[in-house]
């Protein structure tokens, strides 16, 4: 019973291992030269206009979570492909109700204006 | 068709998925209606009043649906009608409340069927897996409402805390759970009961059983994981406080029954050692905090935990008596609470809040029948007969007395008899005081409705309670008490 | 057709209530009024048929419907009418009916919407009244206990504008709370005892028990109810609530305080006379009790100043007598002293009310004398009274005061019997005190003190008697104060002792004959039986041996009160200097309000204000609360601060919880 988790363990202590060679690998390696540029936040190699901490728009919210809400739904959609042969017809009308759903919702919020970028 | 699911399945949670069409429905007809109209309420009481028609044809059923995540039985069933009627109710007492506080009922109509969908589900079922997921349903629904009125700080201020220690709790009940699973190997109660026998000695098993314990006591409000209710009860929107200590108090309590007398009644002696003193304490603190609040909605709070303790006794004597003591006064509790918060709600106008006691000086003058629907709720939490409160505690204490609690009836009973004085307190304010301040107090007809429901309910039950005995008792029955019994025995 | 005995003063209420504010005060009267009246007539017809009845078979009973069935346990909302309820629904309804008719020239001075409402509330009562009677079992008995209990809080604080109004109607309740706590738990006791809550069917399985001789379950249950009795009846230790209670109108204190509702503790016994029979430690609490209580409050009685206290104290101290004759198992004189007392009670209280009236709100004794010739209806009738609840031979209360008497001599409870020889002394002297300083000598004070109750022009020298109205109720019950005792002339003096016949089949007497095998206690506990058996003429001599003595007694208590009170007024004032000491412990009424502020009401309000409200909730909740809900700036820093403050004090509540149990757990 337990053996089954045996390569979860060594995947685990894989892992935790790599990530804590590398750290340390390269901490012990590599030269200490610093400067401005390179202590300032890396941000898609953008240089830095304000500070970090500001007031966003409501709007970011609102649009960031409907992009989680309908991103998500796609998690579900990758194991249901996988076994689509299995469920057929009723694995078809299932996901429609699901969506079918989604979209209620995401009419909703369309029609109460949550997508119009301001 | 994939395996253990049938086309039956489907038939069997018609309830469930009416209510959800209802809500769809709701969120369309928002945004296509004008904005505004009163019509989303009637909307809303049209998809409550097509689920409680879909419930009919499920009368006498008892199955297990879905290999055992939902069961269909009569307890279910019970709950179900209690949860859409109090659903109803609220959204009746809500239509001229959102209007005075200026919120758009947008969203409101539709968490108040989510919430509900959500209870249906708890009730249901049976599997920790399905709890899990009615519960949240609900307890999601529950934090948007509370800080529903958005300009409101007090609102606000409820949400967020609701939201924090529901959560917080949420994380030892989902602890205690796993544990649960981590034992048994699986999430349905029914086997896992049976995977629990002869375990009681185990150390994890009990710790799972202290979370649960905890976590279902947060959401029934028990002392001493009860802190947030008074807070939030107090700053929420009153419909949605009603909705909270009825519908939510009453699902949880579905839950617990579910969860404690199907899942693990092999461990009911360390559980109903855990509740006699959390109902002991709970019923005390509750009405000793009540005796000197000044607010009525924070008054009505501290009484709603106090009844939270009441209700526990029953599920100390675990027996089916006490199992249907508890439905019939969670029942009764829903009309008698219900009844209050309408009453708080006509005391809403333009230029008084309402919810303070000085506001009710003198209401019988103002208005005589308000003052007498209070009188009569008052009386009836207090348990004076002939209103339904009594026939509920009488019933409780009765099972106590019967399961060999004799103790419990007694600190119950006296109890009450302390909680009496704040009630009356109110009825002194309204018959012997003065009037009060502010423009005239008046109904709408959906008040009118709540309140004539609420009042009927709270004399009906209390002149003619048979009926509610024998559903309670049918219902009663078709939960796993047996087997309780049989462990204790 | 039983319902509508109490139906009908309760269609009374539901009118007054509605539409009270919109009638005349004629037409509010009139409901009211006639609505008693009506149930008068149903309950007299009622009476009628039941009469018509043989003895052992004289109940008649109405299913309204079947309240509660579940399997073994079945309740009914049942009313049946027995000898002991007729008498009791008569009681209620005629007395109440007067006392109606009283009020409206009583309250005529209040405002339209007043007068409604006063007799709104006095309908409800007399509705509950004739439940809490007509009940056949405890449960429909306990609407109409915790409904009188409801109508006399709001009529004891009708006149709410008074403070102690307010605060005598929350006494009231709080102490009544102690009381129905007993009631509720007996009940129970008794549905997990007997299985049924129904009179009939308790009996009957007592009846088949042997009294209990130890201290077991029938005595616990017994005395659960005798607390719920002390409580509606204000017995020691709960007594203190009734002469706080006069602050209500004086019809209430006539109805309410006096007649009917404080008298549901003894019917109550009675109604349960077999099983109280059954636990004869509970019967000798019983009688101490009511002995005790008699006497302190006839003592307390003698030295208050204010008219409706000494009633007040009166009624407290003949209730105290009724429980004597439960005690010692001598349940027919117990209920024909109700019914007696319930006719010249209520007179004295509506002639104290006449008196009250015509002196615009005065009380004080003191303030008052020489009213004899201004107001000879109420001079006479009240006179008429006070004979009557002195004792004096020939008058209601003199029978049925004298056969609790005998009987608690002939069931050999000789210290029992001694305190109430000086309780009946005590009576006499503090009636004719009132008497003789309200309506003989001189009129003291020429100002009457402000008072709400009747806030008219004051200093009118002209003194009006009674209007018709209150005339009317003063003599019929005047009438009734005479006339009352003679359903109970004793054999010992020629009667036939009709009330006992009567009343025998409600306590179980009839059925249960003598048992050879019976020792001398359940002898002793069917007194009534244990007489009839017994050689008559030796009893009937010491019978009316002991009449002449309470008799002697009752003149006795009259003299002293016309020396002390009319002849040398000087020597009660130097007897009061004389036994200082004495004299403030009475008027002070024993200190007994004093110690239960000192023993219950501070430790309770230091641990409801401060421990429990200051410290948890004002503190810490609404502290936070209020420390966030002060706040003006944005949400944001508000959101903050609940964060870092109480939530994680709640939290840390949810947490200590399980760590508690978990440490329950770990250590045990």
């Amino acid at each position: 019973m337990l053996s089954a988790y045996i390569p979860i363990a060594i995947f685990v202590v894989v892992a935790t291992g790599f990530a804590l060679f590398t750290l340390v690998f390269s901490s012990l390696l590599h030269p200490e030269k610093y400067n401005k540029v390179k202590l300032e936040p890396y941000e898609c190699g953008i240089e830095p206009m304000t500070d970090a901490r500001d007031r966003y728009s409501i709007r970011y919210y609102l649009v960031a979570m409907l992009f989680v809400i309908f991103d998500v739904e796609t998690v579900f959609m990758f194991p249901w492909a996988v076994i689509f042969n299995k469920l057929l017809l009723f694995g078809l009308i299932e996901m429609l109700v699901f969506i079918f759903i989604l979209l209620v919702g995401y009419y909703y919020a369309w029609q109460k204006g949550a997508l119009e970028w301001v | 068709m994939p395996p253990g699911i049938s086309t039956s399945d489907f038939y069997y949670i018609l309830p469930e998925l009416v209510l959800t069409g209802g809500a769809l429905l709701v969120l369309i007809a928002d945004v296509l209606l004008p904005r505004g109209s009163k019509a989303l309420a009637w909307v809303t009481l049209l998809a409550i009043g097509a689920t409680i028609a879909s419930l009919v044809p499920f009368g006498s059923t008892h199955v297990e649906v879905a290999h055992g995540l939902l069961a269909v039985d009569q307890f279910a069933l019970f709950f179900k009608i209690v949860f859409l009627g109090a659903a109803a109710l609220t959204v009746l007492m809500s239509v001229r409340y959102l209007e005075i506080e200026g919120a758009s009922p947008g969203e409101y109509y539709f968490l108040i069927l989510c919430a509900t969908l959500g209870m249906m589900i708890m009730a249901g079922g049976i599997d920790l897996l399905t709890i899990f997921i009615g519960l949240e349903t609900m307890a999601v629904s529950f934090y948007i409402l509370a800080g529903f009125i958005k300009p409101n700080q007090r609102s606000n201020e409820a949400a967020v805390k609701y939201f924090l220690l529901g959560a917080f709790s949420l994380g030892i009940l989902l602890y205690g759970m796993s544990i649960m699973y981590g034992l048994s190997g699986t999430t349905n109660l029914r086997t896992m009961a049976t995977a629990f026998v002869g375990q009681e000695r185990d150390p994890r098993l009990v710790l799972a059983v202290i979370l649960v314990v905890a976590g279902l006591g947060f959401k029934i409000a028990a002392v001493p994981f009860h802190m947030w209710a008074p807070d939030v009860y107090e700053g929420a929107p009153t419909p949605v406080t009603a909705f909270l200590s009825v519908g939510s108090k009453a699902a949880s309590f579905a839950m617990l029954l579910r969860i404690f007398l199907e899942g693990l009644p092999s461990m009911s002696a360390d559980w109903r050692l855990m509740f006699e003193v959390l109902a002991i304490v709970t019923m005390t603190i509750g009405n000793l905090a009540a005796l000197t609040q000044t607010n009525i909605k924070r008054m009505l709070a501290y009484s709603s935990i106090a009844h939270a303790g009441y209700i526990l006794i029953g599920v100390v004597a675990g027996t089916p008596r006490g199992v249907a003591a508890m439905l019939i006064y969670l029942l009764i509790y829903a009309f008698m609470q219900l009844g209050a918060f309408t009453i708080i709600i006509i005391m809403r106008r333009q230029d008084v809040v309402g919810d303070e006691l000085k506001d009710f000086s003198g209401l019988h003058i103002r208005h005589p029948f308000a003052a007498f629907a209070m009188l009569l709720f008052m009386l009836s939490l207090g348990g004076i007969p002939p209103t339904a409160g009594f026939m509920g505690k009488f019933w409780l204490f009765g099972a106590a007395i019967d399961a060999g609690y004799v103790r419990l009836a007694v600190i119950g009973v006296l109890n009450s008899a302390i909680s009496l004085y704040y009630y009356i307190r109110l009825v002194v304010f309204m018959y012997l005081k003065p009037q009060g301040a502010g423009s005239p107090v008046t109904t709408s007809p959906s008040l009118g409705i709540a309140l004539a429901v609420a009042v009927i309910g709270t004399i009906f039950l209390g002149v003619y309670p048979r009926l509610l005995f024998d559903l309670a008792e049918m219902s009663a029955r078709t939960l796993g008490v047996a087997a309780v019994t049989a462990a204790i025995r | 057709m039983l319902l509508l005995i109490p139906l009908l003063p309760f269609v009374g209420f539901l009118l007054n209530a509605s539409f009270g504010r919109r009638i005349s005060k004629a037409a509010a009267g009139a409901i009211a009024c006639g609505s008693m009246l009506a149930s008068f007539g149903v309950s007299t017809i009622a009476v009628w048929r039941l009469v018509g009845l043989p003895p052992e078979s004289r109940a008649l009973a109405q299913t309204v419907l079947r309240w509660i069935t579940s399997g073994d346990f079945d309740v009914s909302f049942t009313l049946r009418v027995d000898p002991l309820s007729a008498l009791m629904i008569l009681v209620v309804t005629g007395i109440g009916s007067l006392i109606h008719i009283y009020s409206t020239a009583y309250m005529h001075e209040e405002r339209d919407s007043e007068y409604a409402r006063y007799f709104s509330y006095l309908n409800l009562f007399a509705a509950f009244m004739l439940v809490l009677v007509l009940g056949s079992n405890f449960l429909v008995m306990f609407v109409g206990w915790e409904g009188v209990g409801l109508c006399s809080y709001l009529l004891i604080g009708f006149w709410y504008q008074k403070e102690s109004a307010a605060d005598a109607g929350k006494k009231a309740f709080i102490v009544n709370r102690i009381g129905d706590f007993g009631f509720i738990l007996g009940m129970l006791l008794a549905f997990v005892r007997f299985g049924t809550l129904d009179f009939q069917e308790i009996a009957r399985s007592v009846a088949a028990l042997r009294p209990e001789t130890t201290f077991g379950t029938l005595s616990a249950l017994t005395l659960l109810l005798f607390v719920g009795a002390t409580g509606k009846s204000a017995q020691i230790p709960l007594h203190v609530w009734l002469p706080d209670a006069m602050e209500g109108p004086t019809p209430v204190s006539a109805l309410i305080h006096a007649a009917t509702m404080v008298t549901a503790g003894v019917y109550m016994i009675g109604r349960n006379a077999v099983l109280f029979g059954h636990a004869p430690h509970t019967l000798t609490i019983v009688a101490i009790i009511g002995t005790a209580t008699a006497l302190m409050a006839g003592t307390i009685g003698l030295v208050q100043n204010d008219i409706k206290r000494v009633l007040a104290y009166s009624t407290v101290s003949q209730l105290g007598y009724m429980f004597l004759a439960m005690g010692v198992g001598a349940y027919t004189a117990g209920i024909f002293h109700l019914f007696t007392h319930a006719f010249f009670k209520a007179l004295l209280f509506l002639g104290s009310g006449a008196v009250i009236h015509a002196l615009a709100g005065e009380q004080d004794l003191r303030r008052m004398g020489g009213l004899k010739r201004e107001l000879p209806i109420t001079y006479w009738t009240f006179f008429t009274g006070a004979l009557a609840i002195a004792g004096v031979p020939l008058l209601a209360g003199f029978f049925s005061k004298d056969e609790i008497l005998y009987r608690t001599f002939a069931g050999g409870h000789l210290w029992l019997w001694t305190v109430g020889l000086l309780t009946s002394l005590l009576t006499a002297t503090y009636m004719f005190r009132v008497v003789f300083l309200a309506f003989h000598g001189e009129r003291a004070g020429e100002h009457p003190a402000p008072s709400t109750e009747h806030p008219a022009p004051s200093t009118q020298r002209h003194l009006h008697d009674a209007p018709p109205a209150m005339a009317l109720a003063l003599i019929v019950l005047a009438a009734g104060s005479v006339l009352a005792g003679y359903v109970g002339v004793p054999r010992a003096v020629g009667g036939s002792n009709r009330i006992e016949q009567f009343l025998a089949p409600s306590f179980g007497e009839v059925r249960l004959k003598p048992d050879a095998t019976n020792d001398a206690r359940a002898a002793l506990l069917q007194p009534g039986q244990e007489r009839q058996e017994e050689a008559a003429s030796a009893t009937e001599g010491l019978e009316r041996g002991l009449m002449g003595v309470s008799s002697a007694i009752a003149l006795g208590g009259i003299g002293i009160a016309w020396f002390f009170f009319l002849k040398k007024k000087r020597a009660a004032d130097e007897m009061a200097v004389r036994f200082a000491g004495v004299h403030r412990v009475l008027a002070n009424k024993y200190y007994v309000d004093e110690m239960y502020e000192a023993a219950v009401v501070q430790p309770i309000r230091i641990a409801s204000d401060e421990g429990l409200w200051n410290g948890v909730d004002v503190r810490v909740i609404d502290g936070a609360v209020n420390g966030v809900g002060g706040l003006v700036g944005g949400s944001s820093s508000a959101l903050r601060r609940i964060q870092t403050g109480s939530v994680r004090l709640y939290a840390v509540s949810v947490m200590l919880g399980v760590v508690v149990i978990l440490g329950y757990y770990v250590w045990r």
